[in-house]
C-alpha cells in the first residue's frame, strides 16, 4: 500500500450544490496532512465520504487499502474519527464513553483497560476520568473525544476542525497532542482547519480547497515561496523620489518585484532579512532617505488571497459557529 | 459479522442504557408515580361507581394490569424516539461509524429500553401487590413478565421506526401526543372491553395494547375478555413486525 488515502475525482453532489468537486489527493503512510479552506469549502463532505458517512456521487477514495463504499466496514476498523460536533454521551463518565468506544469496536477488557489509561495521559484527563462528561470544559471535551478517537490504534484519524472555538491556550495544548500522536505515533492524520496558523504549524502538506476544489497542495513553506518571496516596505520623505528608487532596483536585479504606491516603495525579495543592509545602501548610494523598514514574510493567508482573490476570513460566520459547539452539549 | 461481536454490540448498547437509567433517578421516580396515583385514586372512586358485568366490580386490581401496560408502553417507545436525541446531541455518529452491524446496534438499544421498561413495569406490580391486588399465581407472575417482554420489544420497535423517519425533536413531542394518549385511552387500561359500542370496539381491538393489556389481566388475575392465545399471538406478530422495521429503517438511517 502506497497511500494511506487516496482519493480520485471523488465528488459529492446535493441537490443544488456540488459540495466537493473532482478531488484528487494521496496521503503518505504517517503523513500529517491539513485541508484548509474558508467554511462551506467541502472539507467536512470531504472527511464524511473519506470516512464511510457519506457515499461519494462519483469518483471514488481508498482509505487504508480499502474502498470507502465496498468495504465501508474495513475502513471502520482502521479509522478514528473526530467530528466538529461532540459526539459524546454526556450522562456518561469520561471512562465509561472509552470504555463502550473499546466494547463497540472490539477490544477484550484487558486490552481496554490499559488503552483508557494510555490515552487518558496522553491527553492529560486521567484525573477527571470518573467525572460525568457533562461537568467537562469545552476544551476537556475536545480532548476526550481525540481520546476516544484513538482507542482502537486507528491508522488514520481523521480530525474535522480540532480546535474550533476553544481559547488559544487550550488550542496550543492540543496542537501539542496531534504533533506527538503523529511523530510518536506514527497515526495518518488527516485535518480539516480554517485557521491558518493550525495548518501552517501542524502540517506536513497543505491542500487549499474552496468551492469544493483544490486550489493548491503542497508544503506549507513551498506554498509561500510560490508567491515570490519576502516583502520590504520601504518608507520615504519624499513622494517625488519613490519613481527613481524603485527603478534603481530595477536595474540592480536584487528584487523580484520593485512597486511603488504613494511615499511607500514594496520589494519582494527571497530571504528578506539578508537583503535589507543591501536595499538601504543602493538608497543611500541614490541619495534617498529613508524613513522606515520593515519586513513581512507571506502568510498562507496571503497564499490563499493569491489563489482565490479574496482572503479566508471574508466568507467566516466565526463568531455564530465557534459558540455553536458549546451550546449544542448544553441543550440537553 | 461473526456471533461474537454481534453479541458485544448488542452488550455495549444494553449496557449504555443501563447506566443511563441508572443515573436518572428522578425519570424513574416520574415514572412510578403517575400509575400510582391512578391507581389509587381512581382504583377507589371506580370501585365506588361501576360493576363489571359477571361480578366483581372495577377496582384497582383491574386497574393494575392497564397502569403495567400503560408504563411498559411509554417506557419503549420513549426508548426507541431516544433515538432522536442520540442523533441531536451527536451520539449517534459515534455509533454509526463504529465497524458494526446496525441491526445489532438497534437489537442492542431495544433491549436495553424493553429492559428499563420491564422494570418500571415489575415496581409497579410490586407496588399494586403492597397496596391490596392479588396475583392468582406465582407462574402468572412470571408469564406477565414475559407479556411486558414481547410488548415492550413491539413498542420500542415502532419507537425507533418513528425516530429513524423524524427529522427534528420538535416533531417528536407532536407524534407522542397523537400516538400514547390515543394508544392508552383505546386499550382498556381504564374501562372493561366487554359491551363497547361498534366503532369504539373496532378501535380497541385494533390497538396492540389492548392486547398488552388483556394478556396482563389474564396471567396477573386469571381472568380476561380476549382469550390469551389470540393476545399472545397478536403480541408476538406485533413485535416481529415493528422491530423488524425499526431494525430496517434505523439501518437506512442518515445522520
Amino acid at each position: 500500500m502506497l497511500y494511506a488515502i487516496e482519493t480520485s475525482g471523488i465528488t459529492k453532489r446535493f441537490e443544488e450544490v456540488t459540495a466537493v468537486n473532482n478531488i484528487s489527493i494521496s496521503v503518505k503512510p504517517g503523513e500529517l496532512f491539513g485541508l484548509l479552506g474558508p467554511n462551506g469549502a467541502g472539507k467536512t463532505t470531504l472527511i464524511n465520504m473519506l470516512s464511510t458517512m457519506v457515499e461519494p456521487s462519483g469518483g471514488n477514495a481508498l482509505v487504508w487499502g480499502h474502498d470507502v463504499v465496498k468495504e465501508a466496514d474495513l475502513v471502520r476498523q482502521n479509522i478514528g474519527v473526530v467530528f466538529q460536533d461532540t459526539t459524546l454521551d454526556d450522562r456518561l463518565t469520561g471512562r465509561e464513553n472509552l470504555d463502550l468506544h473499546g466494547r463497540l469496536y472490539g477490544l477484550d477488557g484487558k486490552t481496554r483497560k490499559k488503552r483508557t489509561q494510555d490515552v487518558l495521559s496522553l491527553v492529560e484527563l486521567t484525573e477527571r476520568a470518573d467525572f460525568i462528561v457533562k461537568t467537562y470544559s469545552g476544551g476537556m471535551m475536545r480532548r476526550l473525544e481525540i481520546a476516544r478517537g484513538l482507542m482502537h490504534h486507528p491508522k488514520v484519524l481523521f480530525l474535522d476542525e480540532p480546535t474550533l472555538g476553544l481559547d488559544p491556550q487550550t488550542r496550543l495544548h492540543i496542537w501539542e497532542y496531534i504533533h506527538k500522536l503523529n511523530k510518536e505515533e506514527g497515526v495518518t492524520i488527516l485535518l480539516t482547519t480554517h485557521y491558518m496558523e493550525e495548518a501552517d504549524r501542524l502540517c506536513d502538506r497543505i491542500a487549499i480547497i474552496d468551492y469544493g476544489q483544490i486550489v493548491a497542495l503542497d508544503t506549507p513553506q513551498d506554498l509561500k515561496n510560490m508567491l515570490g518571496g519576502d516583502v520590504i516596505t520601504l518608507g520615504l520623505e519624499d513622494p517625488g523620489d519613490v519613481g527613481r528608487l524603485c527603478s534603481s532596483y530595477q536595474k540592480d536585479g536584487c528584487a523580484n518585484i520593485v512597486e511603488g504606491k504613494q511615499n511607500e516603495v514594496f520589494i519582494t525579495v527571497n530571504n528578506g532579512e539578508r537583503q535589507i543592509p543591501h536595499i538601504l545602501a543602493l538608497a543611500s548610494q541614490a541619495g534617498i532617505p529613508i524613513i522606515s523598514v520593515s519586513l513581512r514574510k507571506p502568510t498562507l493567508d496571503d497564499v490563499f488571497i493569491h489563489y482565490t482573490g479574496r482572503a479566508i476570513r471574508d466568507k467566516e460566520v466565526s463568531g455564530m459557529e465557534e459558540v455553536g459547539y458549546k451550546m449544542r452539549s448544553r441543550r440537553k | 459479522m461473526n456471533p461474537g461481536r454481534a453479541a458485544q454490540t448488542v452488550y455495549t448498547m444494553w449496557l449504555r442504557e443501563m447506566i443511563r437509567f441508572s443515573r436518572s433517578k428522578s425519570r424513574i421516580i416520574g415514572a412510578l408515580v403517575t400509575p400510582l396515583f391512578f391507581l389509587i385514586i381512581l382504583g377507589t372512586g371506580f370501585s365506588s361507581a361501576f360493576q363489571v358485568r359477571g361480578g366483581g366490580t372495577f377496582d384497582k386490581s383491574y386497574l393494575a394490569p392497564g397502569l403495567i401496560g400503560m408504563s411498559v408502553l411509554f417506557a419503549s417507545l420513549m426508548g426507541g424516539v431516544s433515538i432522536i436525541w442520540d442523533r441531536e446531541f451527536g451520539f449517534l455518529k459515534e455509533i454509526l461509524i463504529a465497524p458494526v452491524s446496525r441491526f445489532f446496534v438497534s437489537l442492542g438499544k431495544a433491549i436495553g429500553g424493553v429492559t428499563t421498561a420491564m422494570i418500571q413495569g415489575i415496581l409497579i406490580m410490586i407496588i399494586a401487590r403492597l397496596i391490596g391486588v392479588q396475583y392468582v399465581s406465582f407462574w402468572g407472575v412470571l408469564a406477565g413478565i414475559c407479556v411486558m417482554f414481547i410488548s415492550g420489544i413491539g413498542f420500542i420497535g415502532l419507537g425507533i421506526a418513528i425516530a429513524s423517519k423524524i427529522e427534528s425533536h420538535e416533531g417528536f413531542q407532536m407524534v407522542m401526543s397523537f400516538l400514547t394518549m390515543p394508544l392508552v385511552l383505546l386499550s382498556g387500561a381504564f374501562f372493561p372491553i366487554t359491551n363497547l359500542p361498534g366503532w369504539l370496539k373496532i378501535l380497541v381491538y385494533a390497538n396492540p395494547l389492548t392486547y398488552g393489556v388483556e394478556a396482563l389481566r389474564y396471567f396477573l388475575l386469571g381472568k380476561s375478555t380476549i382469550s390469551i392465545w389470540l393476545s399472545i399471538a397478536v403480541l408476538v406478530i406485533f413485535s416481529i413486525a415493528m422491530i423488524s422495521l425499526g431494525g430496517k429503517l434505523f439501518g437506512k438511517m442518515r445522520v
